[in-house]
């Protein structure tokens, strides 16, 4: 089978993270959608890194792991924050600041 | 047997640069250490402990940076460092000076203790007792008379300022994402933590932290195609390919999956993409306003003066160095994007009525003068953009500063309304804050003007003159609000309960005349700073 179909499944998969970040109201599943995002780029790397025959690019998968996980403990600490103060986590709630 | 079962060869020691990488070691050091006094030293003596800490690390950081200048790295020695990942020449060493000099002033207002009434006898600073209690819940009262601070700010401004110190030095797109993560990471919980008005402060910090992982999303998005399309991640590998010559590292027989251009063109916009919503510019600028306002005042100054260095740098070196082949791709895209800010920015900031708002849409219009300087694309575009860059910082942390002192009893007054007659109560701060105001407008004598006057000239004299024009409409524009916030200080009737100035401590004094004095050199006489960015303009390949 060739890789590329493996690159057309992560555009997929990463059109449906940006859609669903953009239509989505609840902060955690926006959250999942971005993170739906970072794991199609990962796919895409070591996609290319098989087509390559280089290793750069899951090297870079593995570094995006670490990330992906620092994101998800500074993220959740900060929507759980906000639930606690406003026991809602709709990104449509937080309007303080509109004009 | 195939590369990816068994091993080959010896894996050889990596080659590490231990003093050209000396000033981010040291701040990232000092950023460790703090979370260690943070687990271990008893609650008392941490503030102490980790001003001192703080100040002392930037201190030697910036040190390091100005020897390693000294020694002849920011022109005849700059070198790569870290096995190709790390780029130590002139505009690197620039802005991590730029980038210290801002660290270290920002830990004298994040350190302030005098602005808010003491709680129980005990002065507190402008962040939350305990961040993780609810706003006016009885954990936030118990945590209140505690006595509770949040010293962890310093660490984590720390990390952040580490992550700003890599971001310009980054030389290969692995490097570049990770110091763009760990520079955002500690930002998005500085946002969260304002002592008064808590849910402004947290609506904030989910609002930049959401954004802010999207378009990060983009960019590894974008990082990803360009190295589908170089099949390498290294600056230079990338430009190699791009100009038809790739280097010998490149397996000859692979080069068939490479070059394919569409890969290319997408990879390089998402990634310059996500490092224009760092900076601020108009299609990406929708956080800035919110997170400038929500923020505690401190953290605004930080943010707003550093983060705009370090993605700048950032920006400057994919450009420059990775995509150059590129030009006629992304020049017109980068003039379209610098007029938009330009006049969005200047339009818009017009009918804000916070002081705080007013500087975010202030902050979009000059990110779009910064970028006319990156659209020259010549050695005098590089060095005025770092000269604006080090006269923008410490302008914008000035005025940060003078907002912080302005005070009523729900804490900061940035509502403009409450503003007017500051200058009959105060004329010593109002006539600061006219000052800056005056740079921010771009006025001769005024940093601001030195910035903007190289900045356009770089610009015209790279044939970019639709933009220039539109820069001097865009300041004009913007020259009026300035201007009007300067009239209702001095010219209209102070209204009875207004605001009143509270007296700092000699840290945020200090601040404030670290930035007038930064202000008034740099306006009155640029041409040794300008000098210096002349030298640093060049890019080691």
């Amino acid at each position: 089978m060739s890789p590329e179909n493996y690159l057309h499944l992560s555009a997929l998969l990463f059109t449906i993270g940006a859609c669903g970040v953009l239509l989505r109201r609840n902060a955690i599943v926006v959250f999942m959608s971005i993170e739906l995002m970072l794991n199609a780029a990962n796919l895409a790397l070591v996609t290319f890194s098989r087509m390559h025959g280089n290793l750069d690019g899951q090297i870079m998968a593995f570094f995006v792991m670490v990330v992906a996980a620092a994101e998800v403990v500074v993220g959740l600490a900060i929507i759980v924050m906000v639930y606690r103060s406003r026991h809602s986590a709709s990104v449509d709630d937080a309007s303080l600041m509109k004009l | 047997m195939n590369s990816w079962t068994h091993a080959q060869g010896v894996l050889e020691t990596p080659q590490f640069e231990w003093v050209a990488l000396s000033p981010t070691l040291i701040v990232v050091g000092a950023a460790v250490l703090g979370v260690l006094i943070e687990a271990f030293a008893p609650r008392r003596y941490r503030y102490g402990s980790q001003v001192v800490l703080a100040v002392l690390a930037l201190a030697v950081a910036f040190a390091a940076v100005v020897g390693l200048a000294a020694n002849g790295h920011a022109g005849a020695e700059a070198q790569i460092a870290g096995m190709g990942a790390l780029a130590v020449d002139g505009p690197t060493l620039f802005l991590q000076g730029v980038l210290l000099l801002i660290g270290f002033v920002s830990v004298f207002l994040f350190a302030e203790r005098r602005l808010e009434p003491a709680e129980h006898g005990r002065a507190v600073d402008s962040f939350a007792a305990q961040a993780a209690a609810t706003p006016g819940g009885t954990a936030e009262k118990l945590a209140v008379r505690s006595g509770y601070t949040t010293t962890e700010i310093f660490p984590l401004m720390l990390f952040a300022l580490g992550g700003m110190l890599l971001f310009p030095a980054a030389n290969d797109l692995l490097i570049l994402f990770i110091a763009l993560e760990v520079l955002s990471l500690p930002l998005y919980l500085l946002c969260a933590l304002a002592r008064r008005r808590r849910l402004l402060s947290q609506e904030a910090a989910v609002k930049y932290f959401l954004l802010g992982a999207f378009a990060s999303a983009f960019l590894l998005f974008g990082i990803a195609l360009l190295y589908g399309y170089a099949g390498t991640l290294s600056y230079a590998g990338i430009a190699d390919v791009i100009s038809g010559a790739p280097s010998s590292q490149v397996d000859p027989g692979l080069a068939a999956t490479m070059g394919n251009d569409a890969y290319l063109l997408i990879g390089g916009a998402l990634v310059i993409m996500g490092l224009l919503f760092k900076v601020g510019a108009v299609p990406f600028h929708m956080w800035t306003p919110d997170v400038y306002q929500g923020a505690p005042t401190p953290v605004t100054g930080f943010m707003a003066a550093a983060t705009k260095v370090a993605a700048f740098g950032a920006l400057l070196r994919l450009l420059y160095v990775t995509l150059p082949g590129m030009r006629w791709d992304w020049e017109p895209v980068l003039w379209g994007v610098a007029i938009a800010s330009m006049l969005a920015g200047a339009v818009i900031a017009i009918t804000q009525t916070d002081v705080k708002r007013l500087l975010a849409y202030s902050s979009i219009a000059h990110a779009g003068f910064i970028l006319a300087g990156v659209v020259a694309v010549s050695p005098e575009g590089v060095s005025s953009v770092l000269f604006y860059l080090a006269a923008y910082s410490f302008v914008t942390l000035g005025a940060f500063a003078v907002i912080t002192l302005v005070r009523d009893g729900d804490g900061e007054a940035t509502h403009l309304s409450k503003w007017a007659g500051l200058g009959r109560r105060s004329p010593l701060l109002a006539g600061v804050f006219a000052l800056f105001l005056l740079a921010f407008a771009g006025i001769p004598l005024t940093s601001g003007f030195a910035g903007k006057f190289a900045v356009f000239r770089a610009a015209a004299d790279s044939g970019a003159m639709p933009l220039v024009i539109v820069g001097v409409i865009a300041s004009a524009i913007a020259a009026f609000f300035y201007v009007r916030v300067i009239v209702l200080m001095f010219f209209s009737e102070p209204q009875p309960g207004g605001p009143s100035v509270v007296v700092p401590s000699l840290m945020t004094t200090s601040m404030l005349g670290v930035s007038v004095v930064a202000t008034v050199v740099l306006g009155v006489a640029p041409q040794y700073f300008l000098d210096l960015a002349g030298q640093a303009g060049v890019f080691v390949r």
